[in-house]
């Protein structure tokens, strides 16, 4: 999923200042999913937003709305009853949904309230780490199901660095060395000849080296 | 053994002499007499020189102007390239620009992450990997061809090099890892500073059985201790690095004035138990702005006069 995580309450604060009626939201989707800007996330900036401007003498109206999914035109279509009656929109979406309502709703202002981080898994209740960086031509199956682009701090294809120590990475001693858990997973599979195998340079052009990417699929687009 | 390149580095290990490098750190200005004095100091004990390329991600000096630099005084300069900072393009531009100067050695590396230096804030490029930067330079050299498959008007005359951390986890991947470098296109390997010299000898042994020190010249690479606290800092701060207590506690039980002499004992003594083993090519002394100790240590090793070739 995408993660993504609450922005400063101070600079939300200080996108929405200038206006009276904010329209606040949510997405069902991965934001929901890492309690970031779901349907609950929603009611507790709306309150906090309230309180805040509440202090400083002004009744800021939020209306909150959670869409089932904010980077859909389909469901952003539903934000049309109620646009007309908000000064800006604040979203808690990832920056596909953010782009989303800004797209559909082009005189209408609309600001960031959490910052998008990676493509990720949960590791444990309240922990999330990167996976995926979308190169566009996955590597997993010749590299023991993980991604050295998206867990090596050097994205190196072909093993470790001379920082790797005691299974972690020279950046951190909080940040595992893909390529010791890439070789200890090889090993498991009993596919340690692979690792001598060079990844020749990669074509990057399926990644962010071709530029802004986009899927058309013949057989679904209209 | 014939050579493929104008490299004296070259030349010297085909000769079947043991070959002997150090390193420039090029400074944090734009001075070239802050480079030309340390190679000064130490030309006449070595046969080429690393100059290294913003070692620790500190933003300095480049190593190609530096080269140049060492070039024009006369001395064998090898370029350090990390894929840290530079796409595809700027590394080949960067290695035929060497070239134009002659320098004709280069070491492939990936780099310190850029969260140790002074640009933490920066991006890495990483576009390469060090093992594919020695199939770049070995492709221009050999094919003559650039990566994207053109030809090159006069191709690089590079003698082809790379490191290895003896010491990096997972050791039982040292030796592939070595392995993978030679089939990449090493031909020569400086390693990283050795302290435990059991466990390089250990990875020495390995890399024999597996026939390796007959298709690459390994160079050991050995790094002066200064002081019992330099030692521990090495001990623990420094990533990849193995130094055994006795090491630190043979200085920390040395009286302070005392340590520097101590810590070039300990080096010497590394090279000459080194000497012996089997597959060692040579030395690689990096003697980290102490470069005036480089001749003593090569005098007192027996490694002093550099052969002509």
């Amino acid at each position: 999923m995408i993660t993504a995580e609450r922005k400063p309450l101070e600079e939300i604060i200080a996108y929405v200042r200038p206006f009276d009626r904010i329209l606040l939201v949510g997405c069902n989707e991965c934001v929901t999913v890492c309690a970031a800007g779901g349907r609950k996330e929603v009611g507790i900036l709306s309150s906090a937003l309230q309180m805040a401007f509440l202090k400083q003498g002004k009744n800021l109206q939020v209306k909150e709305h959670t869409l089932e999914r904010q980077c859909d035109p389909e469901y952003v279509e539903e934000l049309s009853s109620m646009i007309d009656g908000a000064d800006a929109v604040l979203s808690m979406a990832c920056g596909c949904g953010v782009q989303e309502v800004a797209r559909r709703y082009r005189d209408k202002p609309v600001f960031p309230a959490v910052n998008t981080t990676f493509m990720g898994a949960s590791e444990r209740q309240g922990v999330w780490a990167e996976r995926c960086q979308g190169c566009g031509d996955c590597l997993l199956g010749i590299t023991g199901g993980i991604c050295p682009i998206a867990r090596c701090s050097k994205q190196l294809l072909n093993g470790p660095c001379g920082g790797s120590t005691h299974g972690k990475c020279e950046i951190s001693p909080d940040v595992d060395c893909a390529w010791q858990l890439i070789w200890d997973r090889l090993k498991a599979l009993g596919l340690e000849n692979r690792y001598e195998e060079i990844i020749p340079a990669k074509d990057w052009r399926t990644g962010r080296g071709g530029g802004p990417r986009k899927i058309i699929r013949e057989d679904l687009a209209e | 053994m014939s050579t493929k390149t104008p490299s004296r580095l070259e030349k010297i290990l085909a000769a079947g002499h043991r070959a002997v490098t150090s390193e420039c750190g090029p400074p944090r200005g734009s001075d070239p007499a802050v480079i030309e004095k340390k190679a000064a100091l130490i030309r006449d004990h070595v046969d080429a020189v690393n100059v290294t390329d913003n070692q620790t991600s500190m933003t300095r000096m480049c190593s190609l102007a530096a080269c140049i630099r060492l070039k024009q005084m006369g001395l064998e300069p090898i370029l350090q390239m990390v894929t840290r900072d530079r796409n595809r393009i700027a590394l080949q531009s960067d290695i035929l620009g060497a070239a134009a100067f002659d320098i004709c050695n280069v070491l492939c590396l990936s780099g310190d992450h850029q969260s140790f230096g002074d640009c933490a804030q920066g991006q890495n490029v990483h576009d390469l990997d060090s093992m594919q930067l020695l199939q770049t330079v070995r492709r221009m050299r050999d094919d003559g061809k650039f990566l994207g498959g053109d030809d090159i008007a006069r191709p690089p005359q590079m003698f082809v090099g790379a490191a290895a951390n003896p010491f990096a986890d997972p050791f039982e991947i040292r030796v592939l890892r070595l392995a993978k470098k030679v089939s990449a296109g090493a031909e020569f390997i400086q390693t990283q500073c050795i302290y435990n010299l059991d466990k390089f000898e250990q990875w020495m042994t390995q890399a024999r059985d597996r026939g390796l020190t007959e298709r690459v010249s390994v160079l050991a690479g050995l790094t002066p201790m200064k002081s019992a606290g330099m030692a521990r800092y090495m001990k623990n701060r420094v990533p990849g690095m193995d130094v055994p207590d006795e090491v630190v506690s043979r200085l920390a039980d040395t009286p302070k004035e005392k340590q520097p002499e101590v810590g070039i004992d300990i080096c010497v003594e590394a090279i000459e138990r080194l000497k012996d083993v089997e597959g060692v090519a040579g030395f690689h002394i990096m003697a980290i702005e102490w470069e005036e100790k480089v001749a003593e240590i090569v005098e007192r090793a027996g490694l002093y006069p550099r052969p002509e070739v």
